[in-house]
């Protein structure tokens, strides 16, 4: 931790070092509380922000999520039995989206691992995990760091997201999906990712807090022409839900944290078995997702398109509108879908969708409006584009 | 005069059953020894302008729902939250606490960033103990032995509580149950002042050390409780301890029940193997269908009962119930504020609990004192401020001081404690806070000590033990106080208890005094009225 004072807790909610900017912008005085940081919920406009993510570009402060160096010798095989994917098939310049379980399988986090060297990993996510990563780590040469104010992140997402980059002086035209290049940035350097939790074309940037505000004042004066717009994390939320991704804490409760037995959820109950490498030899929670796999899993999680204009948050499902079967995790009214959509839990024995509706309530000054609407399990992700993917980059 | 129930000592579970009965219709007295209410929980003025809470000091246990039942509020009842805490360490520094989620684990990372992460793992486990545990607070454990049907279904309902965990929940909740505080915190810290700091709660009241099985579950006994929802956090209550007993005082004489204080209970009259009254020390005689001990059980059945009414075999099971006392209290009254030197200004750990004992093994030193038949040398301290929050107690700048102590023993290598002894103890109270708030004494206006022997002289705690009791597993639930007499019953018909001797035990908790009037209800057959089941959510 740096210059870790005795009178922390005079401000229990720390600055990113991009604050002096994201301070200047924040027009509404929106401020949340993301992992012990001040963070914007939202700048100036929600409907503006979230449009400039899918119409043009968008600028979002990462630095709050939590991250860990993992290096040594057994780095790939401490984090392949760490995690439910194939680490080794992941070349240097990579980043896998991976899960990791306890030994009963419960999921304790997703995120993303970054290989930056043969034997050096970045891991990203959201919860706090040293005391996990440390114990795990017996019996393996691997050195764990947490270095969460180390580095200074940001998210640069949406169609011109590329060409605003080039502006900036970084080409990242031949970055694919998932890969990283490193460019000089002042006196230091910038690590760039074609990574993203949009769903759409977009890239995450990397350095040193020292270069944090350059970097800041580069891509907006790059940007000017191409609709830059810092964005808060309300928009960023329902770029995620159309992009169908989960958030830790909001889609399911870790497990080490979880006080509830009928709480936990295993990666298969999430939706992500198809992640799982039941091959790669042993990982931690394999026997119990095996005996799952086997058995079955009582819980699913899907996505729901749903009947009616009204965003159906937090509401409760119910299978022939009677009996309990599951609850919304995250919803909304997608603007570019123009769709209510929604991720869910909901029993495996409903999760066929026939049958699911949504109890949802309006309230319109001060009266309810009480609403039964159908649900319909679709596939994810909600919002799909061929920019996502295309190499190089197409014109916006 | 005849009443329908006459419960001995106005503490605060003695004031809750007779609470709940004068509501259910009952003619109630209650009888007190002392010139004023309170027991345990109890605030007086030793000193001018300074009121103390002269024995329990924090409150987290007391159940909320006979706070709303009694309408405590309404009869004046006010529970403070505090902020902060601290533990002093030897180098200089300190270990803080804060309610802030964020401000925590940034303290504790000062000390140990892998401990600041399992802190959250640790939380989880003990919460997950506490939601196991809080239903059973205000239900009768069932007997072993019975096969009464309303056993059988208690006993089916706790196997229930048990076997609805996981299986690794269940090895996980036996090892708690028996370990000691000293293992149970090896299993997620590595730093030395944190393990120490959390293991305060496993001790206090406690005639065991951190290193004995057994003390994680005292630990879990300190932090079951709640305010506001705030799953083991503490708080004050306005205008001391006492603050409850008046408002459970004020109640009573609502629902028409009555408190007579000024002379205790000389001995408890028994006719043809049923209690039928007392006799005062003053020689008074009163009549009562039943009669309720909120004494300990040992005074109540090896003090006030003639032997020759009781069981052998219980009156053994009586002489061996542990109440072995382990802690003394100072109440001070402060000229002005002392200085913490590792604290810095404007710190607001000073509002809560603090220590000076920054290793388990200096605990656990201090508890070889206390088998050694002496006053720990180097003692470990609950010390608070309370008049930082509560503005009701002290002039303004003035303050009180609630240092409670571990350890002091009954008696003194084998003999009685004398006044030089007394003076002893405070001495090494005082001399410590001297070393880490320098010009510490020099504020002390006044200072009443209590030791094993005044705890017993004047609030009648056999052997001074704080929660008329051990909370050792062998003295829990089913236990407690005796096998078979968990149920707040007694050999002798119509004499009951309904002290902190009886489940769940000590702490101003007041589940026992609740339990005891369903109980007594239940037998006369009468509906129980303003009496809730336990919170179901937690």
């Amino acid at each position: 931790m740096t210059a870790m004072t005795l009178r922390h807790y005079e401000t229990p909610l720390l600055k990113t070092p991009f604050h002096p900017r994201t301070e200047a912008l924040n027009k509404l005085w929106a401020w949340g509380n993301w992992g012990g940081y001040t963070t914007v919920l939202s700048f100036d406009d929600l409907a503006m922000e979230h449009s400039a993510i899918r119409n043009s570009a968008s600028v979002y402060d990462l630095c709050p999520m939590i991250k860990y160096r993992i290096e040594g010798p057994d780095a790939t095989a401490f984090l392949d039995r760490l995690t439910i994917r194939n680490v080794a098939k992941l070349s240097v310049g990579g980043v896998q989206y991976t899960v990791w379980a306890n030994d009963a399988g419960h999921m304790l986090d997703d995120g993303t691992l970054f290989r930056l060297e043969a034997n050096r990993y970045r891991l990203c996510c959201q919860e706090r995990h040293l005391n996990w990563l440390s114990d795990s780590a017996f019996g393996f040469d691997v050195v764990i760091t947490e270095e969460t104010e180390d580095i200074a992140a940001l998210s640069v997402q949406g169609p011109t997201s590329a060409e605003i980059l080039r502006i900036a002086g970084f080409d990242v035209s031949a970055l694919k999906p998932f890969r990283m290049a490193e460019f000089p940035l002042g006196k230091g350097r910038l690590m760039i990712s074609r990574t993203g939790f949009t769903g759409d074309l977009g890239y995450e940037l990397w350095t040193t807090p020292d270069q944090a505000l350059p970097l800041w004042d580069l891509l907006f004066e790059a940007g000017k022409l191409h609709g830059i717009r810092a964005i808060g994390s309300e928009a960023l939320n329902m770029a995620r839900l159309e992009a169908g991704l989960i958030i830790t804490g909001i889609d399911f409760t870790p497990a080490d944290v979880c006080l509830r037995e009928d709480r936990l959820r295993s990666p298969l109950e999430m939706g992500l078995g198809w992640m799982i490498d039941w091959q790669k030899g042993h990982f931690t929670g394999k026997a119990a997702l095996m005996a799952q796999r086997d058995v079955g899993m009582k819980w699913s999680f899907v996505g729901l398109e749903i009947g009616g204009n009204i965003s159906a948050e937090g509401a409760i499902l119910y299978h022939n509108k009677k009996t309990e079967a599951g609850v919304i995790t995250g919803a909304i009214w997608s603007p570019v879908l123009k769709k209510n959509i929604a991720l869910a839990q909901v029993l495996t024995k409903y999760a066929d969708g026939a049958n699911i509706w949504a109890e949802i309530y309006a309230l319109r000054e001060l009266h309810y409006e009480k609403m039964m609407m159908q649900a319909h399990v679709i596939d994810r992700p909600f919002f799909v584009h061929d920019r996502r993917r295309a190499t190089p980059p197409g014109k916006f | 005069m005849s009443y329908d129930a006459l419960i001995i000592g106005a503490g605060h579970n003695g004031l809750v059953t007779a609470c709940y009965l004068a509501r259910a219709g009952l003619k109630v007295l209650v009888v007190e020894k002392n010139d004023w209410v309170g027991g345990a929980a109890v605030s007086r003025e030793l000193f001018p302008g300074f009121t103390y809470s002269n024995c329990s000091y924090v409150s987290s246990l007391f159940r909320p729902e006979i706070m709303r039942d009694l309408e405590l509020p309404k009869h004046g009842l006010q529970i403070l939250p505090y902020e902060g805490g601290a533990m002093f360490t030897e180098d200089g520094g300190y270990l803080g606490m804060f309610r802030d989620h964020e401000a925590n684990r940034r303290e504790i990372a000062r000390h140990s960033r892998r401990d600041a992460e399992a802190y959250d793992r640790y939380s989880r486990d003990i919460l997950r103990n506490c939601r196991l545990i809080r239903p059973m607070l205000m239900r009768r454990p069932p007997d072993l032995a019975s096969f009464a049907p309303r056993d059988l279904m208690e006993l089916a309902w706790l196997g229930k509580q048990i076997t609805g965990q996981s299986e690794a929940q269940i090895y996980d909740m036996m090892r708690f149950w028996t370990m000691s505080i000293s293992d149970f915190l090896d299993e997620y810290f590595e730093s030395p002042v944190v393990k120490a700091y959390q293991a305060v709660g496993s001790i206090i009241g406690t005639a065991l050390g951190p290193m004995s099985p057994g003390t994680a579950y005292v630990l879990l006994h300190h932090a079951m409780g709640d305010v506001d929802g705030n799953v083991g956090s503490w708080g004050y209550s306005r205008g001391g301890m006492g603050g409850i007993t008046s408002a459970l005082h004020s109640s009573l004489r609502a629902s028409g029940g009555e408190v007579q204080a000024g002379s205790g209970v000389r001995q408890i009259l028994v006719q043809n193997g049923r209690a039928v009254g007392v006799v005062l020390d003053n020689g008074n005689e009163i009549k009562a269908s039943r009669v309720i001990s909120n004494m300990d059980v040992r005074r109540t059945f090896l003090k006030h009962v003639e032997e020759k009414e009781l069981p052998s075999d219980f009156v053994h099971r009586v002489q061996r119930f542990k109440t072995r006392g382990s802690s003394g209290k100072l109440n001070i009254a402060l000229d002005g504020l002392p200085k913490f030197t590792a604290l810095p200004e404007g710190a607001p750990n000073i509002k809560g609990d603090m220590h000076f004992t920054d290793t388990i093994e200096k605990m656990e030193a201090a508890y070889d004192d206390w088998k050694d038949g002496h006053y720990s040398r180097d003692p470990f301290q609950d010390m608070m401020i309370p008049t930082l929050i509560d503005p009701t107690m002290t002039p303004p700048g003035k303050h009180f001081m609630s240092c409670f102590v571990q350890y002091a023993p009954p008696k003194i290598e084998g003999r009685d404690w004398t006044d030089a002894d007394r003076d002893g103890f405070r001495d090494a109270c005082l001399n410590q806070i001297e070393r880490y708030a320098p010009g510490f004494k020099s504020l002390v206006l006044h200072c009443e000590v209590r030791t094993p022997r005044e705890l017993e002289a004047e609030v009648g705690l056999t052997e001074g033990n704080i929660f008329q009791g051990e909370l050792t597993f062998d003295q829990m639930f089913f236990n407690r106080p005796v096998p078979g007499y968990a149920n707040y019953r007694s050999p002798i018909k119509d004499l009951w208890l309904c002290g902190s001797s009886t489940h769940p035990g000590g702490g101003v908790m007041g589940a026992p005094g609740r339990n005891a009037a369903a109980e007594v209800l239940r037998d006369m057959q009468k509906p129980a009225k303003d009496m809730s089941d336990a919170y179901a959510i937690i």
